[in-house]
């Protein structure tokens, strides 16, 4: 049954999972990072309110997000077969990826900042910091062990994400699950790639808390 | 060096369609090299007002001028330059919580853009002056509150600054700690000449260090002057609030049994006769004692007493005569204050 034409498949699929994982991990923190910068800046309590561009920014961001991901995979086929050259396959699977990952790391990221203790920011600004000075040097550092929080639960939900685009050529495991498991009725490849899932979750979500633990100097 | 002058400052909030008059037309001259403190109880606007010297908050009307320089009219990046020249602690510390005690204390420098060499040379003289040398990789986590308020002051000396404001510095620490940290304040006004703004509620925090002191009161000063002066005969109904402080112990009225309460004030040197015992003795008529406390007011102990006296005795002014003779400071207190007295 698992043959080394079966095992090198499996082999394939972890590293387009992976691939697909992490690649639109960081592209959507690419986009997904200042727009929650700027979110929060322009917020009501930021640090440079802008009502205007926050609705904006919310609206859009809350639209991407109510379309569930198996429903903007289709939607933006068209789009990734004019900036990728087709619409299947791995690298294909990152441009939904990346736009549904952008608005939910933003609204993580704002998140974040957000919870960045109101006073240090003032203590800032009684030295004479400018608005950058407090984003880069006070906000992202304050918040730095919260947004790797962010950053691991994010890819998390990515990985389980890529696995969904299965259903539609994606690449990965997910997408040899799919054709295994639901229409050739082969379960054995199913579990094992269910299983695999399973191995690289967990090792994403450990890995993520120990980091996240080594960088945080708020608890004693 | 650096006076800070407030003309007719007034600051409006706006919320739920309200206006709020946080700070209604404030009037002070602080002089270079002064402690003044800025007293009173919370929300009488005393850290608007704070927050006005340095422009955290824009007054509504009026102006602030520090040596001479209209804040309102400096642009935003002579501002921020201005407030460098400005340092300030806070209750609650406001550390960076993710840095170490040196990468604090460098913080300033960093946002001026001095070299990282020359900060650190610098940071560490500052927490030697504030004596936490051995705490230079600690993270705040790890210090007690006097500590991080110690680091708080060295971040807030690091760009040498000729102005100090503390809003409630010592508000969160404990009575041991924040007369340490009292002292170091004013070592440090001492040492480098700095003007000192104290914000509080406390008026131990005011008798202890503070030259001058304004009383704030729904937004507006009711009161200002020399500590010793004000402690001595305070004339607004806030001022006598605040000195006989700590309410926790009032009796009702009609169980005082007195006529007539007065408070007498006296110094060190006035300590030594038994003035009290000698007024008892000569008009041969009993006084009540009602409260006694001593107090350190600007390094001088000062001891306060209620007493109270009666009617009908027809000695009453005979007793205030013979205290003042003997140069104590006496006020009378109405009934109604001598519930927040005692």
């Amino acid at each position: 049954m698992f043959d080394a034409k079966v095992l090198s498949m499996l082999a394939e699929g972890i590293k387009d999972t992976l691939y697909m994982t992490l690649v639109s991990t960081l592209a959507g923190y690419v986009l997904g990072l200042p727009l929650g910068i700027i979110l929060c800046v322009t917020g009501k309590n930021g640090l440079h309110p802008n009502s205007v561009i926050y609705r904006i920014l919310d609206f859009i961001c809350n639209i991407i997000r109510s379309v569930p991901f198996l429903i903007l995979l289709i939607v933006l086929i068209p789009f990734t077969r004019a900036l990728v050259g087709q619409s299947y396959g791995s690298t294909a699977t990152i441009v939904p990826l990346v736009i549904c990952a952008a608005p939910y790391i933003a609204r993580v990221v704002e998140a974040s900042l957000n919870e960045v203790d109101p006073g240090v920011v003032e203590a800032a600004k009684s030295m004479g910091a400018d608005n950058f000075q407090i984003i880069y040097k006070v906000l992202l550092v304050e918040a730095k062990t919260s947004l790797m929080a962010g950053a691991t639960i994010t890819t998390g939900i990515l990985l389980g994400y890529s696995a969904m685009s299965g259903t539609v050529g994606g690449g990965g495991l997910g997408d040899i699950a799919v054709r295994y498991g639901y229409y050739r009725w082969q379960t054995d490849i199913m579990v094992v790639t269910v299983v695999l899932l399973i191995v690289i979750f967990q090792i994403i979500q450990n890995l993520g808390t120990k980091i996240v633990m080594a960088f945080d100097h708020r608890k004693k | 060096m650096s006076g800070i002058k407030i003309r007719h400052l007034t600051k409006k909030f706006e919320a739920d369609g309200h206006i709020l008059t946080a700070l209604d037309d404030v009037n002070l001259q602080i002089e270079s090299g002064e402690i003044y403190g800025i007293i009173g109880m919370s929300g009488a606007g005393k850290s608007t007002l704070v927050r006005s010297i340095n422009f955290l908050e824009r007054p509504t009307e009026g102006q602030v001028l520090i040596d001479g320089v209209d804040l309102a009219e400096l642009s935003e990046r002579d501002l921020r330059k201005k407030r460098a020249d400005i340092g300030m602690i806070f209750q609650g510390f406001n550390l960076l919580e993710q840095k170490n005690v040196i990468s604090n204390v460098c913080f300033p420098l960093e946002i001026a853009g001095v070299k990282k060499k020359d900060a650190i040379v610098r940071a560490r003289e500052l927490l030697k002056r504030v004596n936490l040398e051995d705490k230079e990789k600690a993270y705040p986590s790890r210090l007690s509150g006097g500590q991080k308020q110690r680091v708080a002051i060295a971040r807030a000396l690091a760009s040498n600054p000729k102005i100090l404001l503390c809003d409630e510095a010592t508000s969160a620490l404990d009575p041991q700690t924040s007369d340490s940290i009292l002292k170091l304040l004013k070592q440090i006004n001492e040492d480098l000449g700095i003007t000192i703004v104290i914000i509080t509620h406390q008026m131990s925090v005011v008798t202890q260090i503070c030259d001058k002191v304004a009383i704030v009161e729904n937004g507006k000063i009711v009161e200002e002057g020399k500590t010793a002066e004000i402690f001595d005969s305070p004339k607004s109904d806030a001022a006598k609030e605040l000195i006989s402080g700590n309410n926790n112990s009032f009796l009702p009225l009609e169980e005082l049994n007195s006529d007539k309460v007065i408070r007498i004030v006296f110094s060190e040197n006035s300590a030594f006769e038994p003035v009290i015992a000698n007024a008892i003795l000569k008009f041969e008529t009993p006084i009540n004692i009602l409260k006694a406390d001593t107090r350190n007011v600007g390094g001088i102990a000062k001891g306060e007493m209620l007493l109270g006296l009666h009617y009908g005795s027809g000695v009453e002014k005979d007793f205030i005569e013979y205290f003042r003779e003997r140069g104590l400071v006496v006020t009378e207190v109405k009934e109604t204050e001598v519930k927040s007295h005692v």
